[in-house]
């Protein structure tokens, strides 16, 4: 069975790990770019990195904005505005909509 | 070594009987493998952490959906282990219960026993066919099972801790939580008509087995008519409520615009001006044979499926074969309850050679029935609309 999440959110980023995944999660590889290690850090804290995908690319530049303003005002992802602001561009760049 | 883990995967997603629906955005197709936790068979993996993993359509064949094929959904990714849960208890309290209780399962046990077979299905099944499309888990048409599932009644365990005049909800906690601290744990509530009522149950079994662990061992709510958000796993706390439920997951997840979707048995405690909580589970169909793509004889095939609600029954089922111009009706097969999967067989007698739309559309015994599209809401709920494949006769 998978465990309890264990371990402190601050030590495993001392230690450099991105996120605690769970047995049996396979890595979730995203596009090189500016802003991916902001997301690997902060986004995959809480969840695996598949969101990303699975949300693309039918989320706009906006849309991408949107969810990263939930993360952090519904869901209190710790996100100071300029990580947040890199991580909107990186998957707006990445993983967004094309403008018709 | 990882990548050609990965990449065996995809193959195996690619060979296997799951079609996914080339309505799902580009990236959730990419993304989507069959995986198998443990003690689960392979489903098809939507996000690893938290856990979200539909039922592949052919377990649909099957009335009761098996316990190693049913569908699994987290919000948050602390989840407990079975070593977590040893010691489990249920508390029961609240400042609308007389008095405190704690019961362990031979204590719940030790309760008159109930039964019943009911559709868990997720609110946002079908999210992924929504067009546009809706942020969120991308779910397929298999974020739903159906199965028979006992335990005890919520309204004989309330009774234990008394139930104050002036009570307006029932509030669940399980053991699940949140990574973060400043994440809003997921706590949700029902409104004590609800909760008084005789089908809703405290169930540990599933199809005759232990929950799984992924479904919610030892304990979880069950709520017929209603959307899975309800039917709290592992629970460990319930509280009769005099005020309603206040926090994120109440107030502002899952909740459909006032009005838009009908129902006799509203959540009024957790209206406000312009949205209500997600109540019913809207009438709904799938077909499970043929798939979609498949050759089929030309001089005649048979079309099966299932359909279900909230909890009214279904009335009929009726197939087009003309893109809806023209609708017959299919025989519909045994009840297994008001709440539960029911079959449905259609034979078509013979088809021109080539390409055929056939299409199936569920009525209500309270005359409700799918529409055309599904219902654009801004979460992407309630997905009901006529599903159609396209067969090719030869």
């Amino acid at each position: 069975m998978r465990g309890l999440w264990a371990g402190s959110v601050a030590l495993l980023a001392c230690l450099g790990f991105a996120a605690a995944a769970l047995a049996g999660e396979m890595p979730v590889e995203l596009k090189p770019g500016a802003g991916l290690e902001a997301v690997r850090q902060n986004c995959g804290l809480c969840h695996s990195l598949d969101y990303v995908r699975m949300n693309a690319p039918f989320l706009s530049a906006d849309g991408w904005k949107a969810e990263v303003g939930k993360m952090r005002a519904a869901y209190g992802a710790p996100l100071g505005d300029a990580d947040a602001a890199v991580i909107q561009q990186y998957l707006a760049d990445n993983y967004g909509a094309t403008p018709q | 070594m990882l990548a050609n883990e990965v990449n065996r995967r995809h193959f195996l997603l690619g060979a296997a009987v799951v079609a996914l629906d080339p309505a799902l955005p580009a990236g959730t197709r990419d993304e989507a493998v069959l995986d198998a936790l443990p003690g689960k068979q392979d489903l098809i993996k939507l996000s690893w952490r938290p856990p979200n993993y539909e039922t592949p359509r052919d377990a649909f064949a099957e009335i009761a959906t098996p316990n190693d094929r049913f569908f699994v959904r987290y919000h948050l990714a602390g989840l407990p282990s079975k070593e977590d849960l040893v010691g489990w208890s249920l508390t029961v309290g609240g400042d609308a219960a007389e008095r405190e209780i704690r019961l362990s399962l031979d204590d719940l046990k030790a309760l008159p026993a109930a039964e019943i077979m009911a559709v868990c299905q997720c609110s946002g099944n079908r999210r992924g066919l929504m067009s546009p499309h809706v942020p969120g888990v991308q779910w397929g048409v298999g974020a739903m099972g159906n199965a028979v599932w006992r335990g005890v009644r919520l309204r004989d365990v309330l009774a234990k801790a008394g139930v104050r005049a002036g009570a307006v909800e029932v509030a669940l906690r399980g053991a699940d939580g949140p990574v973060l601290d400043a994440t809003p744990p997921f706590r949700k509530s029902i409104p004590l008509d609800r909760a008084m009522d005789e089908t809703v149950l405290l169930a540990w079994e599933m199809n005759g087995e232990n929950l799984p662990i992924w479904n919610g061992y030892p304990l979880r709510l069950v709520v017929p008519g209603w959307t899975g958000t309800y039917w709290m796993k592992h629970l460990t706390r319930i509280d009769v409520l005099a005020k309603p439920l206040d926090g994120f997951w109440m107030q502002k997840a899952y909740r459909v615009p006032r009005g838009m979707f009908p129902t006799d048995r509203a959540f009024a405690s957790q209206d406000n001006d312009k949205t209500s909580p997600i109540t019913d589970i809207p009438v709904n169909s799938l077909i499970t044979a043929p798939l979609d793509g498949a050759a089929v004889p030309a001089g005649g095939f048979s079309v099966r499926g299932i359909a279900w609600d909230g909890g009214h029954g279904i009335g009929r089922l009726d197939i087009s074969t003309d893109g809806g111009g023209t609708w017959t009706a299919a025989t519909l097969g045994k009840e297994s309850g008001r709440f539960a999967f029911r079959p449905w067989s259609f034979a078509v007698a013979g088809a021109m050679p080539g390409k055929l739309t056939v299409m199936a559309r569920a009525t209500g015994a309270d005359g409700a029935t799918q529409p055309a599209k599904p219902i654009a809401n801004p979460a992407g709920y309630n997905h009901n609309a006529i599903a159609s494949l396209t067969v090719l006769a030869t």
